[in-house]
């Protein structure tokens, strides 16, 4: 199963998903870019001679055009809910600016004198836009069309966020499983496809004046063509999951959940920074993420028991340079202060305080402490050395840090440094291996899964038990790196499968094993 | 028959056109001219509805304009714009074809008509009917805006600057083939000039035109002989005379000529000009020509002294 393919095998091996996948990609851009142009050109030739207006739409249109595309899909998820439409939606305004903006240069760029002479001949005002304006200002407009093609290729990427599919199911599954294959899969026909769409519409463009008026004929028919392919996924199914790229194509992800629990759920893949909300709004049923998410607390969102434990455990622990821990011995026992202080629950209420309700993280840190009563005034007198902290950049590793600085500023005479926003795991790692910080929080799972990639066979018996997973973790960064794991801080901010509380409820699903049962039976009645 | 009364323009308050009143009579043709900016091409533009007019009342051949329909009006007058306003994307053939097309003439008959009408204008069909405006020289694309202007054989016929573009030896060329056009003859013509010698030769009537202004109307002899203040008379001062010897027909003088024998071989008619007469002798170096009076079939001799006395003989007359 890990053996190592290469491109055009894994292309190969693949080739069902691809070819869905760029049809897909082909209809969200082709659709959209219709829409665009169905509805820039009107507009563009409608304020062509109408200054005020033309201020107006063009301000708008690029106001559109600037809002940074995942964002402009986030919007449109209470809107319009996630799938197709909203992909399209977004893609439809993004497009727009070109082909407004062209039809209007084009159209307010033809010589007024050859207006003048077609009205002096006796055109009215329809003959003189369709034989004339449209047909000399078709080579700019078509430039325009060229652009937000070659726009929507790209941002056609992003609608695998949101559940659309496409080639970015490919690109972003890749990234998140560091799977160059997968990546390249998607990103090279996405971009051959960009390719190929320019070079057609350079065809159209540079046909000459005179064959302008066959192009105006042309255009929208392989436009509709294209778009024909495509048929707008639906589903009505009662229960849809949308998982993360990430998440449909790891073992303790999705290809476990089919393998171990036999859950046979429809799904559609989507971007965390979407997910809870969709699942809030009703959008998606099942999701998967974070157990710690602030965002499960904010939707009302519920874990479903991993009964088969195929997720493995995410414990947050410090680690620590051994070294550091020899020198201070003082250290150590400050920072085992805040062991099995925090459980799920209630890191979750400190995270959803910090993403949620805009508490700083210094401040939420410090109410908890004092709130346990584990806060100290830091002790005075001659400081005994530094210890630098570090952090990746989300909440609840700023929330860990300030409670760790309080304890050891508190309890010991050290004195505390703090390198916040080290990026991710790798940058953190190597930040600590390099002795340029002393500790920061790190998770079991991630040790083991993305530091230490132990091969299958050294995995299977250990990856769902907790204890295991953390013995092991701690031997080898101690004889590999001479690295601690300290005592574990209590929660487990592992993958989870989550449902709307009230969902869950009604339909008494507790477990996963519940929802694959729920989700047998429905079947069987249909 | 073009009768304007009163007609202005304005715009935003400025006005461009300024209360004038004219007249054209079927089959002539009625020059404005003027300095840049004087009013010219609004006046004409106003004459197809390009331009509403502020105030005045406009009849061509006896109906108002302001009674139809623009696009019908325009259909019936030929109309040449100031830089000819062909369409890039168009061939010739397509140009010319545009009026029958709104007219919903049968192919046929648009494309008999449009070679007959490139031929007069010596552009081969062959050769011309599929090439695209940019393939052509000035002087050609000005031809084709004309046969463009004529294929429906308006009775009427605007024209604005035609000559604009060319150069000044293209220019005489050109104006000289559009004179001796068959199609021209019967043609109500309104044609804006700013070039003096091209009004003088091109019209029947001439108004000299200054800010909005008609200063005076009249023939090309009036103009230059009796004109009724300072402007007119500078207008014309730079070449006076060139134009005052263009304007002279040897037919108005005929009787100061002293007769030549019938049987001499004529080769001025009098219905030239004396600078004509004048370019004619000097061109084949002869003493003396023999002009002939085409009404009556009498003979007349001239050379350049006889046009000298009676040129200045004429001027003192007047
Ligand atoms: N659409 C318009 N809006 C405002 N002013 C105009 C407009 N058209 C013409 N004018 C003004 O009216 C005056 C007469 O313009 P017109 O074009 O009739 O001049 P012209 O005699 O044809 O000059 P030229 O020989 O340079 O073509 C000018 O002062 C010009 O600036
Ligand atoms: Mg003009």
């Amino acid at each position: 199963m890990n053996e190592q393919l290469n491109l055009g095998q894994f292309m190969l091996q693949q080739s069902g998903k691809l070819l869905d996948q760029t049809i897909a990609h082909i209809g969200l851009t082709c659709i959209s870019l219709l829409i665009a142009v169905a509805v820039g050109l009107p507009l563009g030739i409608w304020i062509a001679d109408k200054k005020r207006a033309a201020w107006f739409v063009l301000g708008v249109a690029g106001i559109l055009q600037t809002i940074p595309s995942i964002a402009l899909l986030g919007f449109m998820i209470p809107l319009l809910g996630i799938g197709a439409l909203p992909a399209i939606a977004a893609l439809f305004l993004y497009a727009l600016l070109p082909v407004i903006r062209n039809t209007y240069t084009g159209i307010t760029g033809v010589d007024p004198a050859i207006t003048e002479s077609a009205r002096g001949m006796g055109m009215n005002k329809w003959q003189i836009l369709f034989q004339v304006e449209i047909p000399l200002a078709m080579p700019v407009i078509l430039a325009g069309i060229r652009t937000a093609t070659v726009i929507n290729v790209g941002v056609a990427t992003l609608a695998a966020y949101i559940a659309a599919g496409g080639l970015g199911e490919f690109i972003f599954g890749g990234i998140a499983l560091n799977n160059t294959n997968m990546i390249l899969a998607g990103a090279i026909p996405a971009a051959l496809l960009a390719i190929l769409l320019d070079f057609l519409l350079s065809l159209f463009q540079k046909a000459n004046l005179k064959k302008m008026r066959k192009v105006t004929l042309i255009l929208p028919v392989l436009l509709i063509l294209f778009s024909s392919f495509y048929i707008i996924p639906y589903t009505s199914e009662k229960i849809l999951a949308g998982f993360t790229p990430e998440f449909m194509g790891r073992e303790d992800g999705y290809l476990g959940l089919k393998s171990k629990y036999k859950l046979d759920i429809s799904t559609v893949v989507i971007s965390d920074a979407v997910m809870y909300k969709a699942a809030f709004e009703n959008k998606l049923d099942v999701i998967s993420g974070y157990s710690t998410d602030g965002r499960l607390k904010a939707y009302d969102l519920v874990t479903l028991e991993d009964d088969k434990t195929i997720f493995p455990p995410y414990y947050a622990a410090p680690l620590v340079r051994q070294d550091v821990l020899q020198k201070h011995p003082e250290l150590q026992p400050a920072l085992d202060i805040l062991s099995g202080v925090i459980n799920d629950s209630i890191m979750t209420e400190l995270n959803y305080r910090v993403d949620y309700q805009k508490q700083l993280p210094e401040k939420v840190a410090l109410d908890f402490m004092l709130e346990k009563g584990l806060y100290k005034k830091p002790q005075t007198g001659p400081e005994a050395g530094i210890i630098r902290l570090g952090s990746k950049i989300f909440a609840e590793q700023y929330i860990l840090i300030n409670m760790y600085k309080m304890l050891i500023e508190g309890n010991t005479k050290l004195k505390v440094v703090t390198r916040t926003g080290l990026g991710g795991t790798k940058i953190c790692f190597d930040a600590l291996t390099n002795n340029e910080i002393d500790m920061y929080p790190e998770y079991t799972g991630t040790g083991l899964l993305v530091i230490l990639k132990p091969d299958k066979k050294t995995l299977d018996p250990i990856i769902g038990n907790r204890e295991k997973v953390f013995d092991f973790v701690q031997k080898e960064f101690s004889d590999q790196y001479k690295l601690s794991w300290l005592k574990p801080i209590g929660f487990n901010n592992a993958y989870a499968l989550m449902m709307r509380r009230s969902q869950a409820q009604s339909l008494r699903i507790k477990t996963i094993s519940d929802l694959k049962n729920y989700l047998s039976n429905e079947n069987h009645q249909h | 028959m073009i009768i304007a009364r009163n007609v202005s323009k304005e715009f935003n308050g400025i006005k461009a056109v300024n209360n004038i009143s004219f007249e054209v009579k079927e089959g002539q043709t009625l020059v404005f001219l003027g300095t840049s900016g004087c009013g010219k091409t609004t006046t004409l533009k106003i004459l197809n509805r390009l331009i509403e007019p502020s105030d005045g009342e406009i009849t061509i051949n006896g109906k108002n304009i302001l009674s139809l329909q623009p696009e019908i009006l325009r259909r019936s007058i030929g109309y040449v714009s100031q830089n000819n306003g062909l369409f890039p994307h168009y061939t010739v053939a397509e140009n010319i074809a545009i009026v029958p097309n709104l007219l919903k003439w049968d192919k046929v008959r648009t494309s008999e008509r449009s070679n007959i009408l490139l031929d007069q204008l010596k552009l081969p069909v062959t050769e011309y009917a599929n090439k695209y405006p940019d393939e052509l020289s000035g002087g050609q694309k000005q031809r084709v805006a004309l046969a463009r202007a004529l294929v429906s054989d308006p009775p009427v016929l605007l024209m604005d600057e035609p000559f604009g573009a060319l150069d000044p030896i293209t220019r005489a060329n050109v104006r000289k083939e559009f004179l001796e056009l068959p199609e021209l003859k019967s043609k109500t013509i309104v044609l804006v000039t700013h070039d003096v010698q091209e009004a003088f030769e091109l019209g029947d009537q001439i108004c000299l035109m200054d800010k909005g202004i008609i200063v005076q109307t009249g023939s090309p002899e009036e103009l230059i002989f009796k004109p009724i203040n300072e402007f007119t008379r500078n207008f014309f001062s730079h070449q006076r005379l060139q134009l005052e010897l263009g304007a002279l027909k040897f037919s108005s003088i005929w009787e100061s000529l002293t007769d030549a024998s019938s049987s001499s071989k004529p080769s001025l008619n009098s219905n030239q000009s004396l600078w004509e007469g004048m370019e004619m002798l000097s061109e084949k170096n002869e003493e003396t020509l023999v002009v002939r009076n085409s009404e009556d079939n009498s003979y007349k001799e001239v050379s350049i002294q006889t046009i000298q006395s009676v040129y200045l003989e004429n001027k003192r007359n007047r």
